[in-house]
């Protein structure tokens, strides 16, 4: 089957999910635009977008409208070529107009799983619950046809367990997008030694024209992502229990996700991240991981409390932030969760006090949106780093031990096999999760 | 050839800002000022200066697609909204694409000189912002024959001044094109940041040259032959001017020197539907600058200044052969050269064009005639250029479309 075949008919499990409408988005543009080709004119292209909710579905529609109208916005220039022939097109109105409708009339909203019988590609992007996971795709590869081949989104199961237990005879591998799938650039490669070879080679194209940039990883649960910012996450924690000792729990928290953020130049900060991700994901994964692991515990007590508690982070359907760790207004960090006390503690009350504590940054200029796209952001941070590293600050001090430690989870997912070098360890954490620099680097360790 | 029966004078000119990207005001993303804020806000500037409404015979109002962008038509009812004391006077809309502004003068003049109005309350005005650039480009492209927008660029007017600068590129070469482009390009700047209304007043880019430089030709996401720099902006403005006979000054109480006299103007159209003769020459500017300056009885040495229509830095280049100031393809050398800058030969938009101050399309042919009046009669701020005392005459040209409206005027010093 060809690349244009296999693209004919495809389902997104999990479609009004996070992930899933990401990933729905970006499939169904390039459904559209191998539809809208001469050759495929004659062809019908299908997408199922299939979720359990409704009301997902009904959100999802809308941003899918509103997605595609952008990228119509910003290719006018082609799309022009490519409706060229199409004689009542004649304004970029018109052009946007119609080529929003040739994406969404490829898409089918649906709730019931049976729309993926027909189809010769699905992608998995529903909740991080393997026993769910390998019902669904079992209970389709039965009732399907066409031998269909499965891309699970998973960012913790092992693809091998999957393919196992819904005896997929090796007709599935990991593709796992970051969040927001639209944005971010990386898509994490895995498959197992029973890979299908041509499904691989499919996905390094699919890749290509979603202009992605693969890193591949081996079947390990968590793979190189999430491998490295579990342990990262669980670090930030285990040093806000220490600043414990010597100030209250918000302040502690705050001063650990301003050191993360300001201090190591990070986009966010590690608690911004973890309610970014959701906290009950992080759980989830955490969950997921650690029965595979001989060496260590992934698992956080504090989790845990604030699951029991009913704080979770995550986004609401508009995109925008919930509370979580932090609280938000506007999108600004403006109070810390205490578990104790179950409520937000103003920033505003302790700020001052706490920034004395901490220290300043070795160099005001420096930021991670100031740096992110200085081409001589290697010269600047060396700097940066050095001049950090002779500091006796508090926060400078937990910085070092901060990216001293980042880049120890660094070597060893390359010493446990899990990455296949420390460049690709870099690649995830700079496409991925949108570092300025790798966590193995010359800076620290 | 046009003997005038009686003198007509500008004075009073207004200019709001001409807000859009590079203004601080601007956010895309919060409401703005709709038309009516742009044509009371100039409308009342110009009565002000001229005793208020009262002194108003007639209203003249040049906009190009207000009825597009802005859903508004009927737009002379706008006229009596800008005070009171205009409502039941005559009040006439003019259009003709980007030259519409500079067809609202020529009415004006021609109610002077019918001697049926002794002042005519002038106003050009176009909102833009109203939408993204890619609709602003449907919009704009009205200004060109509607049979031939399915083979234009998505840009369709930049794409046709692309056309223009690839021709010229072609026959002169690229790089000494180039040349001459970015030094009107950065004349256009350095001129706005002297220019508190202009949308490039607040451009604090050190280095230009290595700016404009760095902004690569990319036919794939813009047009072939140009870069955005070498494009004016999408504008919201409104400028206002009074137009007015001997007896008319006398009325509002103004004195001759700070006014300006028409001497001389040149109205030409080319057929809207066949493209033009010559890619690399603005014919109709050509003919127009002619019989302005002949019907005025200078020549091009004597001015001392010119407002030309820089929609596209390339348009600028054109003019300057067209105008005769230097022979076919000489005009990139010319301008290189700094004969156009505000120190040169001849300086041309002096607050900084269409690329520096801005384009609001409809308001354009009125902004150029507030500048001449201001340079002429001394009113330029911190722009005003020296006006030598043997040439006290200043030009506009105001172009529609692709060379297809356009109007020169001939002013003097009154």
């Amino acid at each position: 089957m060809k690349y244009n075949e296999r693209l004919q008919n495809v389902t997104v499990l999990g479609a009004a999910g996070k992930m899933g409408s990401g990933i729905l988005l970006l499939t169904a543009v390039e459904m559209a635009d191998l539809s809208l080709k001469p050759e495929n004119k004659s062809k019908t292209f299908v997408l199922n977008a299939m979720d359990v909710s409704p009301e997902g579905l009904a959100g999802l529609m809308n941003y899918l409208r509103a997605q595609v109208l952008k990228l119509a916005e910003k290719k006018t220039v082609l799309l022009r070529k490519v409706y060229a022939d199409r004689k009542d097109l004649i304004e970029n109105r018109e052009i946007i107009e119609q080529y929003i409708f040739d994406v969404l009339n490829i898409v089918r909203p649906v709730t019931k799983l049976e729309a993926a019988y027909d189809s010769n590609l699905i992608f998995e992007a529903v909740s991080e619950n393997k026993d769910l996971k390998v019902k669904l795709l079992s209970q389709i590869d039965q009732n399907n046809k066409n031998n269909p081949w499965f891309f699970t989104n998973t960012s913790s199961v092992p693809i091998n367990i999957i393919d196992r237990e819904a005896n997929l005879e090796g007709r599935i591998l990991g593709f796992h997008f970051y969040n927001p799938p639209a944005v971010q650039k990386l898509v994490e490669l895995i498959n197992t030694d029973d890979t299908d070879k041509e499904m691989i080679e499919f996905s390094l194209e699919f890749a290509k024209k979603l202009r992605k940039i693969i890193v591949p990883s081996n079947d390990y649960a968590g793979f190189i992502g999430n491998g490295h910012f579990m342990r990262d996450a669980l670090h930030g924690i285990s040093e806000v229990e220490n600043l414990t000792k010597e100030m209250s729990f918000a302040e502690a928290l705050y001063s650990v996700n301003k050191i993360t953020q300001d201090f190591l130049v990070r986009p966010m900060g590690i608690f911004q991240l973890v309610d970014y991700v959701g906290i009950d994901v992080v759980q989830f994964i955490m969950n997921v991981m650690n029965p595979f692991l001989d060496d260590e515990n992934l698992h956080s007590p504090l989790l845990d409390k604030m699951i029991e508690i009913g704080v979770k982070g995550g986004q609401n359907s508009n995109g925008s932030q919930k509370n979580g760790f932090l609280k938000y207004e506007k999108g600004k960090v403006v109070a810390i969760f205490d578990p104790e006390k179950k409520d937000y503690v103003e920033i505003n009350s302790f700020k001052e006090k706490c920034d004395a504590v901490i220290g300043d940054i070795p160099d005001a200029k420096v930021s991670w949106k100031s740096i992110i796209r200085n081409r001589k952001k290697d010269e600047v941070l060396k700097d940066y780093f050095n001049t950090l590293k002779t500091m006796d600050t508090k926060g400078a001090k937990l910085a070092v031990k901060y990216g001293d430690r980042s880049k120890e989870i660094g070597k060893k997912l390359v010493a446990d096999n899990v990455a296949h070098n420390e460049d690709d360890v870099n690649t995830v954490m700079l496409t991925g999760f949108f570092h300025a620099y790798g966590p193995v680097n010359e800076y620290f360790g | 050839m046009k003997k005038l029966r009686t003198k007509v004078y500008m004075t009073a000119g207004y200019n709001t800002i001409s807000l859009g990207t590079g203004r601080s005001e601007f956010n895309p993303k919060k409401p703005r000022p709709g038309i009516e804020h742009y044509i009371k806000e100039a409308g009342q500037g110009t009565l002000k200066q001229i005793g208020g409404a009262k002194n108003v015979d007639e209203g003249a109002i040049g906009n190009f697609m207000a009825p597009r962008f802005n859903k508004q038509g009927n737009l002379p009812g706008l006229i009596p909204m800008i005070d009171d004391g205009l409502q039941w006077k005559a009040c006439t809309r003019t259009e003709g694409a980007c030259a519409s502004g500079a067809l609202a003068l020529m009415s004006g003049m021609k109610s002077v000189l019918a001697e049926t109005a002794d002042v005519v309350l002038t106003v050009g005005f176009e909102v833009q912002n109203t939408m993204k650039a890619i609709y602003v480009a449907d919009v704009l492209a009205g200004a060109g024959w509607f049979q031939k927008r399915k083979d234009g660029h998505a840009y369709f007017f930049p794409g046709q001044f692309s056309n223009r600068a690839g021709a010229y590129y072609e026959k002169y070469g690229l790089e000494y094109t180039r040349n001459g482009l970015k030094k009107w390009f950065k004349n256009a700047i350095e001129n706005a940041r002297l220019c508190p209304t202009a949308q490039e007043h607040e451009n604090k880019v050190a280095d230009l040259d290595a700016l404009y430089d760095k902004m690569k030709l990319n036919g794939k996401a813009f047009v072939d032959n140009l870069s955005v720099l070498d494009c004016s902006k999408v504008s919201d403005a409104a400028s206002a001017i009074a137009i007015c006979s001997e007896d008319g000054l006398e009325k509002i109480g103004i004195a001759k020197e700070n006014a300006i006299e028409i001497i001389g103007w040149g109205q030409v159209e080319r057929n809207l539907t066949l493209d033009p003769p010559d890619l690399t020459e603005l014919t109709t500017i050509k003919k127009a600058a002619k019989e302005a300056l002949d019907s005025a009885g200078i020549t091009i040495n004597d001015l001392a200044t010119i407002e030309t229509h820089d929609c596209f830095s390339i348009a600028g280049i054109l003019a300057t052969e067209a105008l005769g100031f230097a022979e076919q393809g000489k005009g990139a050398q010319f301008v290189a050269d700094g004969n156009t800058s505000r120190d040169g030969k001849i300086p041309m938009n002096t607050t900084g064009g269409l690329i520096g101050w801005g384009h609001p399309t409809g308001g354009t042919g009125v902004h150029q005639a507030v500048t001449i009046w201001e340079q002429l009669t001394g009113k330029a701020g911190e722009a005003q250029i020296e006006i030598p005392k043997e040439r006290p005459y200043g030009m506009t040209i105001n172009m529609g479309g692709d060379d297809v409206t356009v109007v020169a005027i001939v002013f003097k010093r009154g």
